[in-house]
């Protein structure tokens, strides 16, 4: 287990340094910043004048370190456009960005699992292929396209939703309910298969021919064993909303990471641009980590082999 | 019920399993009974319907699978007529079942007590220190040493032969009378496997349960059962006494079984043991006549056509074969004196 | 002259009498690929989702004769026609016209262009960068595949839509760079399959009977392990394919995307998302077409893995 740990904590560091150095130059790459950010008729001498301002004419790796160095001891810097430090701006809208994953992420769960187990209870029957139809369609449906159908029908023609905003909970009902079902699927398909191979296996045999309650022989015995690459799963999935939520917080007008990740882009602003990437990152690399430790915990051939 | 040692009977016992290319018969007609004390042992190759013939009787036979039966009597309780619920509250408690493989069969993410107690807790035995007491009792009569130390260990840290006696343990904790075992010891080593099946004969000189012991292994047959039943094909092709079918084995399949077998001082070195030439059957479709006929050194046109009776030459005693019984006999007379052993 | 039998295939003849015997009991098998003939006429998703699939594909191939006008051509006096489906609909504009006087089902045909385009190319492309990696990870093991599988990391934990935001904002978003760019938000899959699979491969006996006769590395992967990998790449290609085109649709949406006036369908959607309130359709005809074809080809996907193994479910 010390062991496993250990090594996973070496790779992460690993991944995440090289994760900083890919955020660092995303933007970057376009090699005409300085330019850009003099304006459109600025001469060579204020260009090079930005440039140095900006601390653009260094080498790459300088830039790097020193970006790096600030960074780790909490200083993103200044976004190029509204000047104010990135560590509030983020700070400011990561809660949105956090609420309506979490949000998503439930909901997505709730549906998914009882759906998935009682899918696989009952292989190819009415209520099977009905899970597996209501996958698929989840799958195929373009999220931005089914917020927008959604804010004419409960917004507009009901009015029953507000369509913008991030004022009350009433706001985050209708992307939640729409990134909820576009990570249903994924989870619905992992629990039944989970489940249609747990309940093949022997040990399953063994529980029903000691007379369990087949309820207890199907939570306790069966969905204790499927649940955990789920549970995974929930991890990848979590970090994927938390960078994935840009389409949900600009339709919607939700003031959260995504959106302002989203507007930087658009305005190149680079400082924004990377803190957002390499935190995202960082989040993911943690929430799979941790997911491996809560995998090795429940799993007692991990957590003592 | 007449007799109160009966502890299981099964008449005409048939299992129907739907499968792509048509219905499977895994089972057809097997007639059965196992008392107090006794070990009925069943024998025969992989896919004959052994371990679908004890499926059947627990009532966990594949969702796809239809069994029927003229009669199905546990203790005197007709599980035919029983519900689902009501069949579950006998699993476990009045029959219990150890699987082939103990490796698979114990559920990884739990402790060994905690699978253990959940039976004993299940069928409202007594409480959890009661269950434990009986799991930590158990334990110890299986042979297993520091027994409450074992029992909040997970499966995985416990060897195959450490991890059958706890299925083994398992299955007796609500003291069923019977016992299906259902080749207990083919998943271990060697020296693991005798060691098992002595634990198992003593343990029911013990508790008194009726043992279906059912192998592919006709030497455990011998010194484990009172009575043997060979299939094949799904069918019963001869039952009696453990003396009788080892000594006077009259199915041809059953003597091309016990040909099989290696006899110490008897079989020589450079001598060739016995083997069953081609494969069982596939039993879908309509079935038609002698299953062994492809198989049979003794084959004639006869076996083709019609369904082959089960002649009972006394009772518990009987071969399914169109052969007179001294014809078997002589065959086998033959080919042990000339081929076989040396 | 004297006929001498060469052919040394030729069954033996032989006196046991049981030999004919067993073939009797014998079940015909069929072939693997008459088989998967069979699984596929019976496979109604596969069906339903290969025709669709089919009709998309005539339909874009043949736009430039299907589409009744220029889907670039703007007339003024004509903006905002309803479709066909309304009371005032005519047969001349199917489904309508956009803002700037479009004929929208041009635009939709030709949008089914865009989509295909960049889901198959950006899957192929994914598939091929993919699934080399984790066929030399899986194949070479040590610490090439620490390198692979570190790849296969830094992949994951990259917000890829963010990232692709970013890079189309560099790059632009010309159909090039945008399949290069999905391209680059896909291959993880394939390397994460093709690795593992690759690992259990390379333990067969026939892979070492080719090391045995001195084939080349090179020639055993592409010769024995990659024809064992194809039904698997193929099947995530078509779920992959599914993605690609979402994602597409989505960069459009948000602009970061295909540019206009390239008939898109997430430009379409976001084009008509400002008169959404009062020309509905606008928005529900390209988020149709989405979900048309996403779906059928998700249909297919899932009919190819069926057919081809149907005991792996998922």
């Amino acid at each position: 287990m010390l062991n496993f740990v250990i090594h996973r904590i070496y790779v992460s560091i690993l991944v995440a340094i090289t994760v900083s150095v890919i955020g660092f130059s995303l933007l970057r790459i376009s090699g005409d910043l300085a330019a850009e950010l003099a304006g459109e008729d600025a001469s060579t001498e204020e260009i090079a004048e930005v440039a140095k301002a900006y601390g653009l004419d260094r080498p790459f790796h300088v830039q790097y370190f020193d970006w790096a160095g600030k960074a780790l001891s909490g200083d993103l810097g200044r976004s190029l456009f509204t000047n104010e430090l990135v560590v509030e701006l983020i700070t400011d809208r990561i809660g949105v960005t956090f609420k309506l994953a979490i949000y998503s992420l439930i909901l997505g769960l709730l549906l998914a699992v009882p759906l998935g187990v009682l899918a696989s209870t009952r292989p190819n029957t009415w209520i099977d292929r009905m899970a597996l139809g209501l996958a698929v369609f989840g799958q195929a449906i373009p999220n931005f396209w089914l917020a927008l159908i959604m804010i004419l029908f409960f917004g507009v023609t009901l009015r029953w939703l507000p369509i913008s905003g991030s004022e009350t909970e009433w706001h985050f009902v209708m992307p939640t309910l729409t990134l909820g079902l576009t990570v249903m699927p994924q989870f619905m398909r992992l629990t039944r298969t989970g489940m249609l191979d747990v309940l093949d296996s022997d040990f399953i045999r063994t529980a029903r021919a000691k007379g369990l309650n087949p309820i207890r022989v199907l939570f306790k015995h069966a969905l204790r064993n499927a649940i955990l690459p789920v549970i995974s799963l929930a991890a990848v999935v979590f970090g994927f909303l938390l960078g994935g939520s840009v389409i949900m917080e600009s339709i919607f007008a939700l003031n959260g990471v995504g959106f302002l990740a989203f507007e930087s882009i658009q305005r190149q602003d680079f400082p924004v641009v990377q803190s957002i990437v390499v935190m995202l990152s960082f989040i993911y690399i943690l929430l799979t980590f941790l997911s491996d430790v809560i995998n090795a915990q429940l799993d007692p051939r991990i957590r003592l082999g | 019920m007449t007799d109160d040692s009966r502890v299981l009977e099964a008449k005409n016992l048939s299992v129907e399993i739907e499968v792509p290319a048509g219905i499977l018969h895994a089972v057809t007609n097997v007639t059965l009974h196992v008392d107090k004390g006794e070990t009925l042992g069943i024998v025969g190759e992989s896919g004959c319907g052994k371990s679908i013939t004890s499926l059947a009787i627990m009532n966990l036979l594949p969702s796809k699978a239809t069994r029927t039966a003229s009669k199905l009597q546990l203790e005197g309780k007709d599980l035919l007529s029983l519900s689902e619920r009501e069949l579950a509250s006998l699993r476990g408690n009045s029959m219990g079942m150890i699987f082939q493989d103990p490796m698979t069969s114990l559920n990884p993410v739990y402790r060994i007590g905690e699978q253990l107690e959940e039976v004993y807790i299940q069928h409202g035995k007594g409480n959890r220190k009661e269950a434990r007491e009986r799991a930590a009792y158990l334990l110890d009569k299986v042979g297993i040493i520091a027994p409450r130390e074992r029992l909040s260990q997970y499966p995985h840290q416990l060897s195959g032969g450490l991890r059958q006696r706890m299925m083994i343990a398992m299955t007796l904790m609500c003291e069923p009378s019977l016992v299906i075992a259902d080749e207990p010891t083919t998943a271990l080593d060697v020296t693991m496997q005798a060691q098992t099946l002595n634990l198992l004969s003593s343990l029911q000189d013990e508790f008194k349960m009726g043992l279906i012991l059912i192998t592919h292994d006709l030497g455990v047959v011998a010194r484990m059962a009172d009575r043997v039943l060979v299939m094949y094909a799904g069918k019963a092709v001869e039952t009696g006494t453990s003396q009788q079918v080892f000594d006077h084995p009259t199915h041809p399949y059953t003597q091309g079984l016990i040909q099989c077998i290696p006899v110490p001082g008897k079989t020589s070195n450079d001598g060739r043991l016995g083997s069953i030439k081609g494969m069982v059957p596939a039993l879908i479709g309509d079935l038609r006549g002698c299953m062994f006929r492809n198989r049979c050194a003794y084959v004639s046109e006869k076996c083709h056509a019609s369904e082959i009776q089960f002649n009972q030459i006394s009772p518990g005693r009987g071969y399914r074969c169109l052969l007179e019984a001294n014809e078997c006999a002589d065959n086998l007379e033959g080919n042990l004196g000339t081929e076989i052993v040396q | 002259m004297i006929k001498v039998n060469t052919d040394i295939t030729a069954p033996i003849a032989t006196s046991h009498p049981r030999e004919e015997e067993i073939d009797e009991f014998e079940i015909s098998v069929p072939s693997p690929p008459e088989l998967m003939k069979r699984r596929a006429k019976k496979h109604v998703g596969f069906i339903l989702g290969g025709t669709v699939v089919l009709l998309v594909l005539i339909l874009a191939v043949f736009a430039p004769l299907i589409a009744p006008f220029d889907p670039y051509d703007q007339t003024l006096t004509n903006r905002l026609l309803p479709p066909i489906w309304h009371e005032k609909g005519s047969w001349s504009h199917p489904f309508g016209t956009d803002a700037l006087g479009r004929d929208y089902f041009s635009r939709v045909i030709f949008g089914a262009r865009i989509s295909l385009m960049i889901g198959f190319f950006a899957a192929a492309v994914s598939a091929v960068v993919g699934s080399t990696l984790g066929m030399i990870g899986g194949y070479f093991g040590g610490k090439t595949d620490a390198v692979v599988m570190y790849l296969i990391n830094v992949k994951l934990a990259l917000p890829g839509l963010l990232v692709a935001l970013s890079l189309v904002s560099v790059f632009g978003g010309s159909l090039i760079a945008l399949i290069c760019i999905l391209a680059f938000l896909f291959w993880d899959r394939y390397a994460v399959v093709t690795r593992s699979v690759t690992q259990q491969i390379r333990t067969n006996d026939y892979i070492t009977a080719a090391q045995a006769v001195g084939a080349s590395r090179l020639r055993i992967i592409v010769g024995e392990v990659l024809p064992n990998l194809m039904n698997q790449i193929i099947v995530i290609a078509s779920l992959e394919m599914a993605v690609a085109i979402l994602v597409e649709a989505a960069l459009s949406f948000l602009g970061l995307g295909i540019q206009p006036p390239t008939p898109s369908w997430g430009l379409l959607v976001s084009e008509g998302r400002s008169f959404m309130f009062f020309k509905p359709y606008l928005v529900t005809i390209p988020g149709l077409a989405i979900f048309m074809l996403v779906i059928s080809i998700n249909m297919m996907g899932d009919g190819i893995r069926d057919i081809t193994a149907p005991e792996g479910r998922n």
